[in-house]
């Protein structure tokens, strides 16, 4: 299987430990894992702020890009419901008969990393250790937008060592939003201040998602408060490995 | 306010309207505590039914249909009320209907009317257009009565006091009753039970010398001319029998093309809504008649805005919104700044989508981007209406509609744009921003920002930006090359 990693523009420039979490434990799992250096951005930002031609070249490179992959994996699920969602309709609206043709056939193959470990490989148990005390938010990218259910969670309590605890209203937004956060920041850090609370109440010594952009304006939130939990992306708690200390 | 409006829009926009909301303690609290509440209540209700999935998309279907041939459904159901005795008035605008309603009642040559709950009359600002022509409306409904009497604006859909909790009630009723009406008992307390007993007192003199009264309606039935409003109290139900005249205003989308269809609603809307299995009071009328109710029945159509809505391919799904509330108790945004934030009678998030449609994107700017998009509303919506798709479509209407202005935000858009275009210049990027936030960056962390970004960073440390990329990583690591 030819494995591309969609590592998106977010990760690639703030959080590369996420890419090469990923690469670890796709290889771990004896996998191959190309990375395209052609890729970008997916355009969500510019799509969600209205910005919706600025977002069509992005969505042509995106295509050509991962052009015969079998599978584009990305630890970023809004990124990954862009291109499923949202590509779709630029191809439609602004697109040429071939970047519609090209779209549809990368759409299929586009998974999140925690989909792509449950449901194409098939495993759950990917050999990792960590042992910590460890909070898991859905971002409402992963719950309402790819349902992606509990696959993140029965990935996290195959980790050994891991000690998972419940994270209060797990399933509320935590207002980041994109955007949002910048031309509604007082909304925002409200929804903010209650995740953080509900973060700290749940005892974790880490909070994880499959979003690097949630757990960029939780873990902000939480470190102006000057808490001491970590936020690490699911991924890289699934690269810890044995016998290793994280 | 526009005359095709919607009241008090124009007011501040969102994110400076919600601070207000978001400094005020007790207003969150008592926000917080009703949504909870009945959000955990219309979950419950919803698993009862095993067809309940089944129903949200024969409602979605029946919406459609009904859309795509409205003009149709709405001349079948004007010509069924008039064979019935009744009468049909067509509004284009807000004006248009104010100044029908106002014709009519006087002339009947009364001076004061009662009034069922109505998110249609608050829409056009008809107790205010009354006003004006000398008319008195007096609102029924127990939390219609409270914003009536604090002369307060409503700030949800079924729920317009929910921002207010029974102590502030109790006040409010001690000081304003007497003003309008039957004054509240000497030593009244904020027992649910003394507050609804000493409105009831105040309404029912109200009920008994009215003869005109006004509604709205939840559903008018194509093939039947059957109106129907459904309510919780009981008040509605003696506004629709006691009267003489009844007056009803309902907006266009509000017709279902059969009786049998109103199964489905009436199944979806009362579990969505309060969540209850069954709404207290369904009434329904057909024209008039002859010694039952009232003996005269106008219909006012009323388009405002909903024609031109029907036009939007992606926009026209929010006509299929029954004002179910069931978004607004799932809104997160909502939860946290109360529905006068969004400036218009429709707050939360189908406010957010039915509002600049209504009104045209400019007017309403700042609606579409007060939402996470966490799509919280979608899942609740009993006909399915697909919120953030609309608050996304909207978002490029702004954007659009002040394309000759060059905003910092479109330059920026822009700008990255390009950047996102090209792996190199974003490799070049990615070094600035290394360099440039580890200059402003303290134990790997940047605190408070200057400039636009500020509102981000009051309360929020953000990363610095590693030392290399992910791609100058792969670069060095996987191929060799620096
Ligand atoms: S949009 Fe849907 S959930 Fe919201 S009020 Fe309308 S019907 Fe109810």
């Amino acid at each position: 299987m030819r494995i591309a990693l969609f590592i998106t523009c977010f990760n690639d420039t703030l959080y590369p430990g996420t890419g090469r979490a990923v690469l670890t434990v796709l290889e771990r799992l004896g996998h191959t894992v190309d990375f395209p250096q052609e890729q970008t951005c997916c355009g969500q930002m510019h799509f969600n702020t209205g910005y919706r031609p600025d977002a069509v070249p992005l969505v042509t490179r995106l295509a050509r890009a991962f052009a015969g992959y079998d599978a584009v994996v990305t630890p970023s699920a809004s990124c990954a419901g862009m291109v499923r969602e949202n590509h779709p309709v630029l191809a439609e609206r602004y697109g040429s008969a071939s970047l519609q043709q090209q779209v549809a056939e990368l759409v299929p193959r586009v998974y999140e990393f925690t989909e792509f470990l449950t449901d194409v490989l098939e495993v759950t148990e990917v050999g990792a250790r960590f042992p910590h005390k460890v909070a898991y938010h859905p971002t409402c990218h992963s719950l309402r937008g790819l349902r992606l259910g509990d696959r993140p969670l029965r990935l996290l309590r195959a980790v050994q060592d891991l000690d998972l605890v419940e994270l209060p209203s797990a399933d509320s937004c935590c207002g980041f939003g994109g955007t949002f956060a910048v031309k509604n920041a007082d909304t925002s850090s409200a929804m903010l201040a209650d995740k953080a609370a509900g973060v700290l109440a749940s005892g974790a010594e880490v909070l994880c998602a499959a979003d690097n952009s949630c757990l960029m304006h939780i873990g902000g939130g939480l470190s102006r408060q000057g808490s001491g939990v970590r936020t690490m992306h699911l991924a890289e708690i699934l690269a810890g490995a044995e016998g290793e200390e994280r | 306010m526009s005359d095709r409006g919607v009241v008090w829009l124009g007011s501040p926009s969102f994110p400076e309207a919600a601070r207000t909301a978001l400094a005020d303690q007790q207003l969150r609290t008592n926000l917080r505590r009703a949504t909870t509440t009945i959000r955990d209540k219309r979950l419950a209700v919803a698993a009862e039914l095993d067809d309940w999935e089944e129903l949200r998309t024969a409602a979605e279907a029946i919406k459609r249909r009904t859309a795509r041939h409205l003009d149709r459904y709405l001349l079948q159901l004007e010509e069924a009320v008039i064979a019935a005795g009744g009468s049909v008035h067509w509004a284009g605008d807000a004006a248009e209907a104010n100044r029908i309603v106002a014709a009519l009642i006087q002339a009947t040559g009364e001076r004061e009317v009662v009034k069922i709950k109505s998110m249609a009359t608050q829409e056009i600002g008809l107790n205010e257009a009354l006003a004006r022509e000398g008319i008195t409306a007096y609102e029924t409904d127990l939390a219609e009565l409270i914003v009536q009497l604090g002369e307060d604006r409503p700030s949800h859909i079924l729920v317009p006091a929910i921002h207010k909790n029974r102590t502030e009630i109790r006040d409010l009723f001690a000081a304003e009753m007497a003003h309008w009406g039957e004054p509240a008992p000497e030593g009244l307390s904020d027992d649910p039970r003394e507050l609804a007993e000493a409105a009831r007192r105040h309404l029912r003199k109200k009920f008994l010398a009215a003869k005109v009264a006004v509604s709205g309606a939840n559903f008018a039935v194509a093939d039947t001319g059957t109106v129907t409003v459904v309510e919780s109290e009981g008040n509605g139900r003696m506004c629709l029998s006691l009267p003489e005249t009844l007056i009803t205003v309902m907006g266009i989308e509000k017709v279902v093309p059969t009786w049998s269809d109103l199964e489905v609603f009436l199944q979806l809307l009362p579990r969505s809504s309060t969540g209850e299995r069954m709404n207290p009071y369904t009434s329904t009328w057909t024209g008039v008649t002859e010694g039952d109710g009232p003996s005269q029945f106008h219909l006012v159509l009323l388009d405002n805005g909903r024609t031109d809505t029907l036009a939007d391919t992606v926009g026209r799904q929010v006509l299929a919104c029954i004002r179910c509330s069931a978004c607004l108790n799932v809104c997160p945004v909502f939860e946290r700044t109360g529905g006068h934030a969004y400036g218009s009678v429709y707050p939360g998030p189908i406010g957010a989508v039915l509002t600049p449609q209504l009104v045209g994107v400019e007017q309403a700017a700042s609606l579409p981007f007060a939402s996470t998009l966490c799509g919280a509303c979608y899942d609740a919506c009993p006909v399915k209406i697909d919120i953030p798709e609309v608050l996304a479509h909207l978002r490029a209407e702004v954007v659009e509609a002040k394309r000759h202005a060059l905003s910092p935000e479109a330059l920026a858009m822009k700008a990255a744009a390009t950047v996102l275009d090209s792996p190199r210049l974003l490799s070049a990027a990615q070094k600035a921003a290394s360099l440039g936030g580890r200059v402003l960056a303290r134990e790997g962390r940047i605190g408070r920002l200057p400039g636009p970004l500020h509102g981000w960073s009051d309360t929020r440390d953000s990363p610095a930006p590693p030392a290399e990329s992910f791609r100058t990583w792969w670069r060095k690591n996987r191929e060799g090359t620096p």
